[in-house]
């Protein structure tokens, strides 16, 4: 049973139905029992970073997340919910995270070239960095998966998994130990990203 | 590199899709759950759903058909038509949608992109805009491009970006339909103004259309389209196959 982390924050029907369509077992709960009895954990996200992570905090989860990834527990973290296992992200202001993986998240813009939008939205390749981690077993070098934000996770070091090429090279994927988190939407990101998803259940 | 977005687009009447006949290779073309299931298997980075439908029994078939698409399909949806209301906004991000576009509704209210986007966030907000030539300028147009709204495009567009829009669709009603290809000019003074991404909608009438596009425009980010695809004179693959030869990024399924 993969538990998918409902603290109040994001549109949880698409994850929901994709891991249906792959033939998981998946739960929506904001339930700290219930993420504790639940094999994995999936911790979802869009919107502002300080108002997530206020939310997953006065929801009591934020503990509960540390907790169960301390206890060896697979969590993939989706796009703001991977920005959110980093150490702090300064989107309005400077904000901790849950520091799982060491990173910072910040604005995208001043390092981008001219004439590149932000957000970065749409499709992109995925380079990646450690080719035979086990989120990768089912997809290859280049293929394409969708991404919508504007801060990305800085200073990640060697728990980047994977890049994607925007002007410079921007965190895709980070990994460190059983804590993974992924910038782009397997959900949203057609038959690859389902197979990312199918990756993270078989492990 | 980002790739160029294909976006087919289906309007929905009563739960069908209209516009819908003589598509090869599939049996009931009206069901817009299999139409969609059809695009995202071809390769479709993307697919738009106009409900056109007025009735509320229609509004109600409509919800129920994103509900079972978005089950199915897990591409980006864009829904719009029909949409007045932050709650409008709701009902179709509760059944699945992952962006909201917004046209008459946002030209009789503007606070709703802004209303819209405070809540959801500007990548769920997209602003679509039907302009023609008038004057010596490009007008909006409402209500399907039956009422000249007075408004000069180029100004509406900038206006609802500041407002809060994060993408803008412009369907230019001087080449809709023609098959001459996208209105160049227009699209031009679009990317011009605003620095969001700009869906090309309006014209499509061959692959090389697409190519012209995105070489002339490249600030365009994606091509929509509606009739081309759906009576199979043009498929994704064969279209996806023409960009990537004329050395434009697009999106490939790699069979693994």
């Amino acid at each position: 049973m993969i538990a998918i982390i409902d603290y109040g924050v994001g549109n949880l029907f698409s994850l929901r139905h994709s891991l249906a369509a792959i033939g998981a077992e998946a739960v929506v709960t904001g339930d700290a029992g219930e993420i504790q009895r639940a094999e994995k954990l999936i911790l979802p996200g869009v919107g502002a970073f300080g108002d997530a992570a206020e939310k997953l905090r006065a929801a009591g989860l934020d503990e509960t997340v540390k907790t169960e990834a301390k206890s060896g527990k697979y969590i993939l973290g989706i796009c703001l919910g991977m920005q959110l296992l980093l150490d702090r992200s300064f989107e309005f202001g400077e904000h901790p995270g849950l520091g799982l993986i060491h990173g910072d998240v910040v604005d995208m813009s001043p390092i981008l070239p001219e004439g590149y939008k932000v957000p970065h939205i749409g499709w992109n390749a995925l380079h990646l960095r450690q080719k035979e981690h086990p989120l990768f077993r089912h997809i290859q070098e280049g293929d394409c998966v969708y991404f919508v934000h504007s801060f990305y996770g800085a200073n990640c070091g060697d728990a980047v998994l994977a890049t994607a090429e925007y002007g410079p090279e921007l965190t895709a994927a980070v990994g460190m130990e059983n804590v993974m988190g992924c910038q782009f939407h397997p959900e949203k990101s057609g038959p690859v990203g389902l197979r990312i998803l199918q990756a993270f259940c078989e492990m | 590199m980002i790739t160029k977005r294909i976006i087919p687009c289906l309007d929905v009447k009563d739960g069908r899709v209209v516009k819908g006949v003589n598509f090869l290779g599939l049996a009931d073309v009206s069901n817009p759950v299999k139409l969609a299931e059809y695009y995202s298997r071809s390769g479709a980075d993307e697919l738009v759903f106009y409900d056109i439908t007025a009735s509320a029994e229609g509004r109600a078939l409509f919800t129920d058909i994103l509900r079972q698409t978005a089950s199915t399909v897990f591409i980006p949806l864009t829904v719009g038509g029909g949409i007045n209301t932050v709650d409008d906004f709701d009902r179709v991000l509760k059944c699945g949608a992952d962006k909201v576009s917004v046209n008459s509704g946002a030209i009789k209210n503007p606070q709703l992109i802004h209303d819209a986007a405070q809540r959801y966030g500007s990548q769920c907000v997209v602003l679509s805009v039907d302009a023609k030539r008038l004057d010596g300028g490009f007008r909006v147009f409402a209500r399907g491009g039956r009422d000249d709204t007075g408004l000069d495009a180029i100004e509406w567009i900038k206006r609802g970006v500041a407002l809060g829009a994060g993408e803008i669709v412009l369907n230019s009603i001087d080449t809709d339909g023609v098959k001459g290809g996208f209105d160049l000019e227009m699209l031009d003074a679009v990317c011009q103004a605003v620095s969001v991404p700009v869906i090309a909608s309006g014209g499509a009438g061959c692959a090389e259309d697409f190519v012209t596009l995105f070489k002339t425009l490249p600030k365009v980010d994606a091509g929509l389209a509606a009739g081309i695809f759906h009576y199979g004179e043009l498929t994704i693959p064969d279209l996806k196959d023409t960009l990537a030869e004329n050395g434009i990024l697009v999106r490939r399924e790699n069979h693994a």
